[in-house]
């Protein structure tokens, strides 16, 4: 009866001037043809009541035709490779790999596409989502935690949630909020105030709404959340105000915590004594972008952030466990199985929270991350043990390796009272801008930076909600211009096999294809596609503001679009 | 009063350079309601606040103030508060936005509206300082103010003769109106570079193309490089760049003609780094009518 209201609802809200798709009349029509004769042969109720039951039953097939309102069901997130049509997760499948398997967008045919609908959100600042498509129906989120669905074939929106924020929020950088997690009838949100909550998939109202941590000690969630059974899983932000970061996981059903992985191991726990004093009270080590899940070990992978202060190691000595690292957990109870540490001791900001993606090749099961700190590693994803580590961009901070083989910094790498020159800068080889893989042509392809930063240091107290640096970082001074860069990455060498260079760097994620293309945004508002296999830029289309998101592709009546948003706006294009 | 603050505020281009994840210039600052009420605060904290800083002349506020001077303003006003080419020297006991110290608290608070000066707590970095870290910023800069010379290093007037005149500067830059197109205008050169700054970008002019962290003087990046471009039709174009992306560009000729690009057009394409702008030695330009220029280019940038 539920959704049949809600269809009835739905039914009104087209009578006020939102389209309805016109698959859907066609199931309404074709349905009632069918199911008015079985009814009216059955006398006990009164005509009225009959009428009232028609109706009811007739909606309620048109629920269970109309794709539109098909649950999302654990085992369809499992089984995303059989809808490709979907894009049902943050990075399109569980393995990380934000790969579409459509191909009717393809290297013969990509130079028609054209846009086909623009949805402007009305927000300011910087657009990071990555939109979710369910049977017909897109589901994103803007700035100031606003979150919205669309139809997915004409753009036109269905309902929008705008959350009331407190005016002392402590975001380090902006109101962003990079996308939804969903599963049943629900889509989930982690918001700038530290809440967890989740909308109704239909309507957008607010089913349940649980506070994480406090705000006012600068914890917020800016990443999308990861889906794994019953569990909404999802990592806090706040490594620039030293707050003690965490992985968490919340039932979907009631919302209740069902646990909470600390990124920095408290008294008497395992890796404690990698700081030094109380600094792990204030440790940071964030986990604020989306990990990935293995079901064949039940695991997920999620990555972590900077200890705090970000630019400043006096008072943390050790290695400050579990900060940029990858962390491989239970899904059902948050317990480490291992972890890989990408740089010890970080001085320099070098947030390892970049998509870890899933590669199986020669019967080895790896998880792959091209680090901010700019090298390119692979691990095996059953033990968490290195298998290489080379850089893909400009890197100075680290000559050698470790026994494991991991790059480990120079002496004179470390921030100083009058500033030092180290590469990457601050903002990182990458950053959060998720990469892609394809397993036909076997690359992986990244979005990357040339720049070097000074990182100069100032002691700087811990006070509760307020920025926690230690650090300043300048341009270097040789003021010659930063370069970007898509790169195409061969995870079995670290040979970087073709590389795209940007007018200037790009904050933009990237999608590859089964149509043997890649698609990415970059800083002067450009759409383009390229031939996954060469680099070469076949496409591109102005959308009129920087690309801070990542695409992402789906399909409508058997239609394919690639969506992407740019300044404040989500595009959609497909063949004419 | 609020509304106007907050409505110059919105229109101004401000980078956001602390990233857990971003950052960038040419991003507008997301500016709600809620910023608004946090700017009433402070603006009404500024109406309580003391006249005099209450920590004036205390050496460990002063060097406190250092570091929170390195962590909030460096980036703009570079290290040691001699100016970052974006933001004003503040070693200047002259200043042009704030005299005293309760000015000067306020400017720190609210920022300058039009300008890249942003109020405390607005730069994407949180909440900002306290009041009690303003005072102590306030110190520190107080502590490495020098007071400039009773008279001024050079000849204004006879600078203003040259700027218009003949060192030629004008064939390319403006200065309150009047002037040439194709270099920057320098209106505000004088108000916000250092001497030194202005100095090495006369002798040395394709040292920093535009001086600041990130280019961010610059409306886009590719602002005043070089380009040479050769037309399908064999027609050669020298200018500067206005703007450039991967597939267009935006040139502006040594006639100020201005040309629009599709690069897959073109025959060739090439840009460069070195300035269009002639190198001034000391044989060209003497060191004291550099000085003479420079002091022009002050006084009308205190205005």
């Amino acid at each position: 009866m539920t959704d049949s209201l809600v269809i009835l609802n739905d039914l009104l809200r087209d009578l006020r001037g939102h389209p309805l798709r016109p698959s859907w009349f066609k199931a309404f029509s074709r349905e009632a043809r069918a199911v008015f004769p079985k009814i009216a042969k059955k006398k006990q109720f009164a005509r009225v009541q009959l009428g009232l039951f028609f109706i009811s039953i007739l909606l309620h097939f048109a629920t269970m035709l109309c794709p539109a309102h098909a649950q999302v069901t654990f085992d369809r997130l499992l089984n995303s490779a059989k809808e490709p049509q979907n894009w049902l997760t943050y990075s399109g499948d569980y393995a990380g790999r934000r790969h579409s398997a459509l191909d009717q967008i393809n290297l013969a045919n990509v130079r028609t596409l054209t846009a086909k609908w623009v949805y402007q959100t009305g927000a300011e600042g910087k657009l990071e989502a990555t939109p979710l498509v369910v049977d017909g129906v897109l589901y994103a989120t803007a700035q100031d935690d606003r979150a919205f669905a669309l139809d997915a074939h004409s753009g036109r929106p269905i309902w929008l949630y705008q959350r009331q924020l407190p005016g002392d929020l402590r975001p380090c950088c902006g109101h962003v909020n990079r996308g939804l997690a969903i599963l049943g009838n629900k889509v989930f949100l982690g918001t700038l105030d530290a809440h967890v909550i989740a909308l109704d998939a239909k309507t957008g109202n607010v089913v349940w709404d649980v506070t994480s941590a406090d705000y006012q000690k600068g914890y917020s969630f800016t990443g999308a959340p990861l889906v794994v059974k019953n569990l909404i899983i999802t990592g806090i932000s706040g490594g620039e105000y030293g707050v003690r970061g965490f992985v968490d996981a919340y039932d979907a059903v009631t919302g209740e915590r069902k646990w909470r992985f600390y990124t920095v191991p408290g008294p008497g726990e395992p890796g404690h004594d990698t700081w030094e004093g109380d600094s792990w009270k204030v440790g940071g080590a964030p986990a604020w972008n989306t990990g990935t899940y293995d079901p064949e070990t039940d695991q997920i992978f999620w990555p972590t952030g900077n200890p705090a202060p970000s630019n400043r190691g006096e008072g943390r000595a050790g290695d400050n466990l579990y900060s940029n690292s990858l962390l491989a957990l239970k899904a059902a109870t948050g317990k480490l199985n291992w972890y890989f540490q990408f740089t010890k001791h970080d001085e320099h900001d070098w947030d390892a929270t970049q998509i870890p993606v899933m590669i199986d090749a020669n019967g080895k099961h790896l998880i792959a991350q091209a680090n901010r700190n700019g090298f390119f590693y692979v691990l095996d994803r059953t033990t968490g043990k290195l298998i290489s580590a080379n850089a893909y961009g400009k890197t100075t901070w680290s000559d050698t390796k470790d026994a494991e083989g991991r790059p480990i910094a120079n002496k004179n790498s470390s921030p100083t009272l009058q500033g030092r020159t180290v590469c990457p800068g601050a903002l990182g080889t990458t950053n959060y801008m998720p990469p892609a893989y394809d397993a036909q042509t076997g690359l992986f392809y990244v979005t990357a930076r040339d720049q070097c930063d000074i990182f100069s240091t100032a002691p700087q107290p811990y006070e509760a909600g307020h920025a926690y640096y230690g650090s300043a970082y300048f341009p270097s001074e040789d003021a010659k211009p930063y370069l970007g860069f898509l790169k195409a990455i061969d995870p079995a060498t670290g040979e970087i096999k073709w590389k795209f260079q940007h007018t200037t760097p790009t904050w933009s994620g990237v999608l590859s294809t089964a149509g043997g293309l890649v698609f990415t945004g970059d800083a002067e508002g450009n759409f383009i596609a390229l031939d996954a296999a060469s680099g070469k830029p076949l496409w591109h289309f102005q959308m009129g503001g920087a690309v801070y998101a990542a695409p992402m592709a789906f399909a409508v009546d058997g239609k394919e679009y690639i969506a992407i948003a740019a300044g404040s706006s989500v595009y959609a294009f497909a063949l004419p | 009063m609020i509304l106007s603050v907050n409505f110059a505020l919105a229109g101004l281009r401000w980078p956001h350079f602390r990233f857990g994840g971003t950052a960038v210039r040419n991003s507008f600052s997301a500016r709600s309601f809620a910023s608004s009420l946090l700017l009433l605060c402070l603006v009404s904290s500024v109406t309580h606040a003391d006249d005099r800083n209450p920590l004036a002349n205390d050496p460990k506020a002063a060097k406190a103030g250092e570091y929170e001077f390195r962590i909030n303003c460096a980036l703009c006003h570079g290290l040691g508060a001699h100016g970052g080419g974006r933001g004003p020297d503040l070693t200047r006991a002259q200043k042009k936005h704030a005299h005293s110290d309760a000015e000067m608290f306020q400017v720190i608070s609210n920022g300058i509206a039009g300008t890249a000066m942003p109020a405390n707590g607005t730069n994407g970095q949180g909440v900002g300082m306290t009041d009690d870290e303003i005072w102590q910023l306030i110190a520190y800069i107080r502590s490495v103010e020098v007071k400039a010379p009773a008279n001024p290093l050079g000849d204004a007037a006879h600078g203003k003769e040259l700027f218009y005149g003949d060192a030629n500067c004008s064939l390319c830059h403006m200065v309150e109106g009047k002037g040439g197109r194709l270099g920057p205008d320098l209106t505000s050169a004088g108000g916000s570079r250092t001497r030194e700054s202005i100095i090495d970008s006369v002798r040395h002019p394709s040292h920093h193309l535009a001086w600041g962290l990130t280019e961010a003087t610059k409306e886009f990046p590719q602002e005043y490089e070089s380009i040479t471009v050769v037309t399908a039709d064999g027609k050669e174009i020298s200018g500067v760049a206005m703007n450039e992306d991967y597939f267009s560009v935006q040139i502006m000729d040594s006639s100020e003609r201005i040309h629009l690009l599709e690069k897959d057009k073109l025959r060739s394409f090439q840009k460069s780094r070195q300035s269009m702008m002639p190198p001034y030695d000391s044989s060209s330009l003497s060191d004291k009518d550099l000085e003479d220029i420079v002091t022009f280019l002050f006084s009308v940038g205190a205005k």
